[in-house]
């Protein structure tokens, strides 16, 4: 048995590099594949604490937030897509038509 | 034995997580993303969840970094030539390493009474009916509205991808 | 193998969601069979389908309690969710009503759009009725993820791209830091019903001394404070604002904002009633810097868009007021603000989108030079909305504000009050601005392209109503709102 705080430390871990990557990187794939590494860490959280309780609850949670993923994975690589057709970059230093 | 194994997955999985912020290549990024997904459907194993490592790596792993590794062939994207930062980047790295701190700080630190009201889940009910219907049975009834909002999640998903890229509608 | 032992499930508690779906999907057939210069159907299609939404709202209103929950306690239909299910609605009508000129204008006129708009509808819906974690969860995410598609519906304009892809990075990235906060709450109560969390937070007073709760809480408000963008999560609203299509920045300036608040509400206040001092000290930081953050900044825009964005960000401050007060007259004041809110601001909008020509080259304050002379009627309209903004009686914007700080006095938040008023009075000025362009400035332009549909003219009409109504008699409506405060 690996002791609960184990697996929670790691996705905390796992998080963090996460948020560095969103809020470092240029590129909007490297950000989106940063945030899904965000929400995977969610993901181990839930599990983690699912096996810890005895309850499913958290794996069906779980399993949402995969769905999720999915839409938005579908609806962002879109988005990516039709801003690379007017733009030829996805960099989002390039997003910067608006500044206030 | 299990503490030893728990440790080398966890290295990989945070050192691959670490690749895909360093890499220059986005491809690189996606397939380091890709080891940590490994990473972690082994550690649901260790959670005694296999249902969900087996769609963490159908669904997570093969699907949805499938798209995104699409997207860069796509879009063609090579190695970046210049800076791979913006210029938030000392903030950027602040913020997360504040970030870290804390949780581990938060996790290491009050272990009594960390956790809330358990359910009657075990390893034996688990290997008796079967993970997969324990959770096919929890989502069709206590869990029933979530599913049918996910399926008009995924019409909306559907919709709105065809409206943004398709070349002509 | 034994049968499943179905949740009782009472569709009475999820009836608008359910019409609001059944019809996006019936004109996404539809849709196929209209030509591209008849899209305006299927707005009016979806117009009879907002109006037969409104018959289970008025009907469930006062529902009996058993009646009012559904799918084992995880949605909860109450007066509190129905008045936002109205808000909701009618910000989807007004926003669909000025649509069609727009979108064939630029040349975009996908007839997705509408069932687009529907299905936002209904995840706001969700997130204003959801007493389960999950289900504001999806809610939101149903919510969001149509909302992307909406800010980059005008593809080929690089403006709509942006705002699109921006929208998109950081609501992704919002939603990674609720879920984390939902995911520590669970593992510190066991459960993600919100009645569950609050049964063992009132059962285990020891709790507080888990920090993991905390920060799980921690970390849900700001999720929260991101979608109403609050300072300092606010970032991205003036870009997503600036860079969607006009009417598309009318509805999610309204709804999504009504619905974060709602969710907000009613996590904070049900399930963590007994540390309302805590958080409501940190809330109450947050309101004054976004409250403040809001009108400074609306100060120095030039861009109309841009300004009402900004004045956007200051009027969540204002509603974060009422949220810090906590008692009963504040939250109804919040959600009868919400819904003159609604109107004044899609109102705006409307005025906005006649002025601007294709491509929008004309969103300067500056253009609006002679414009209430050129456009008695139309002017009269926009002057209207903004006293309303402003909060100048009597329009309904001021009775909103009253009613908001009136609660925080009483609840004894007299600093925040005084902070409110004066944010409000700094506001004024940029609002005036406007005014005194229309009316002080000689004409530039002839404002001859302007061409009101009655689709247009029928939404400024029940905007001005909207406004000008509750203002001079607000008995009735304030009356709805105090019955349908949850506590």
């Amino acid at each position: 048995m690996v002791p609960l705080p184990y697996y929670l430390i790691v996705s905390g871990i796992l998080f963090s590099i996460g948020t560095i990557g969103v809020l470092t990187r240029r590129n909007a794939i490297v950000i989106f594949m940063c945030v899904e590494l965000m929400l995977n860490a969610v993901n181990l959280t839930f599990i983690a604490f699912s096996h810890e309780l005895g309850k499913i609850d958290g794996q069906v949670f779980v399993f949402f937030i995969m769905t999720v993923a999915a839409a938005e994975a579908a609806v962002g690589l879109a988005l990516m897509i039709a801003f690379y057709k007017n733009r030829e970059s996805i960099d989002v230093e390039d997003v910067n038509l608006m500044k206030w | 034995m299990e503490t030893f194994f728990f440790a080398i997955v966890a290295l990989v999985a945070i050192v691959s997580g670490m690749l895909v912020v360093k890499c220059r290549n986005p491809i690189n990024s996606a397939l380091s993303l890709i080891v940590t997904f490994f990473c972690l459907a082994t550690f649901y194993v260790m959670l005694e969840a296999p249902f969900m490592a087996a769609i963490q790596v159908i669904v997570y792993a093969g699907a949805i970094m499938v798209l995104i590794v699409f997207v860069i062939m796509l879009l063609n994207l090579r190695t970046e030539t210049g800076s791979r930062y913006t210029h938030a980047v000392t903030v950027g790295t602040i913020i997360g390493v504040l970030t870290l701190i804390e949780i581990v700080y938060f996790f290491s630190g009050g272990r009594s009474g960390l956790t809330g009201a358990t359910g009657g889940l075990n390893t034996e009910t688990i290997e008796r009916v079967g993970h997969t219907e324990l959770i096919g049975r929890s989502m069709f009834t206590d869990f029933l509205l979530p599913f049918e909002i996910t399926s008009l999640l995924l019409l909306v998903a559907i919709v709105g991808a065809v409206v943004l890229a398709k070349k002509k509608i | 193998m034994e049968t499943l032992a179905m949740p009782a499930i009472n569709f009475a508690a999820i009836m608008p969601e359910t019409i609001l779906s059944a019809v996006a999907m019936a004109l996404l057939l539809v849709n196929v069979f209209v030509r591209s210069e008849q899209k305006a159907y299927l707005g009016y299609l979806s117009l009879i389908g907002i109006l037969v939404t409104f018959f289970p709202i008025v009907a469930g209103w006062n529902a009996p309690v058993e009646l009012q929950s559904g799918f084992n306690g995880a949605v909860l239909q109450d007066n509190f969710s129905l008045f936002f299910k109205g808000i909701f609605l009618v910000s989807a009508a007004l926003s669909i009503l000025i649509s069609d000129q727009y979108m064939q204008r630029e040349g975009c006129n996908h007839g997705e759009l509408y069932p687009l708009i529907l299905l936002a509808t209904a995840g706001m819906m969700l997130m204003a009725s959801g007493t389960d974690l999950m289900v504001i969860f999806l809610g939101l995410e149903l919510l969001s993820v149509a909302l992307y598609v909406l800010a980059g519906f005008n593809r080929d304009k690089l403006k709509s791209n942006e705002a699109g892809l921006k929208y998109f990075l950081l609501g992704a990235f919002s939603t990674g830091f609720l879920l984390y906060g939902m995911a520590l709450t669970f593992g510190a109560t066991g459960t993600t019903k919100i009645a569950g969390i609050a049964a063992y937070v009132a059962a285990n007073p020891m709790i507080t001394g888990n920090q993991m709760f905390l920060v799980g809480m921690l970390l849900m408000g700001v999720g929260f404070s991101f979608k109403i963008a609050a300072a300092p999560f606010h970032m991205w609203t003036p870009d997503v604002y600036e860079g969607a299509p006009t009417p598309m920045t009318a509805f999610m300036s309204v709804g999504p904002k009504a619905a974060g608040f709602a969710a907000f509400l009613r996590v904070f206040m049900i399930a963590l009633p007994a540390y309302k001092p805590e958080w409501s000290a940190l809330l109450w930081v947050l309101a004054v810097l976004t409250m403040t953050v809001g009108n400074i900044t609306a100060l120095f825009q030039q861009d109309i868009k841009r300004m009402l964005a900004y004045s956007s960000i200051a009027h969540a401050g204002y509603v974060l007021v009422g949220f810090v007060a906590g008692n009963a007259v504040g939250t109804a004041g919040i959600m009868f603000y919400m819904l003159s809110y609604a109107f004044m601001n899609i109102g705006a909008f409307a005025i906005i989108l006649l002025v601007g020509r294709k491509g929008e080259p004309n969103n300067n304050v500056a253009d609006y030079a002679g414009f209430g002379f050129k456009h008695p009627l139309l002017g009269l309209a926009m002057s209207i909305f903004l006293f309303s903004l402003a909060g100048i009686p009597p329009a309904a914007g001021f009775i909103g504000k009253f009613y908001i700080f009136s609660g925080a006095i009483q609840a004894g938040y007299i600093w925040l009050a005084i902070i409110g008023v004066l944010n409000s009075a700094a506001s004024v000025y940029y609002y005036l601005r406007v005014m005194v362009f229309m009316y002080m400035k000689d004409p530039v332009e002839e404002f001859d392209w302007l061409k009101v549909t009655p689709a247009h003219a029928l939404c400024l009409l029940v905007a001005v109503a909207g406004v000008l109504i509750p203002g001079i008699v607000p008995g009735y409506l304030l009356e709805l709102a105090q019955k349908a405060v949850f506590f």
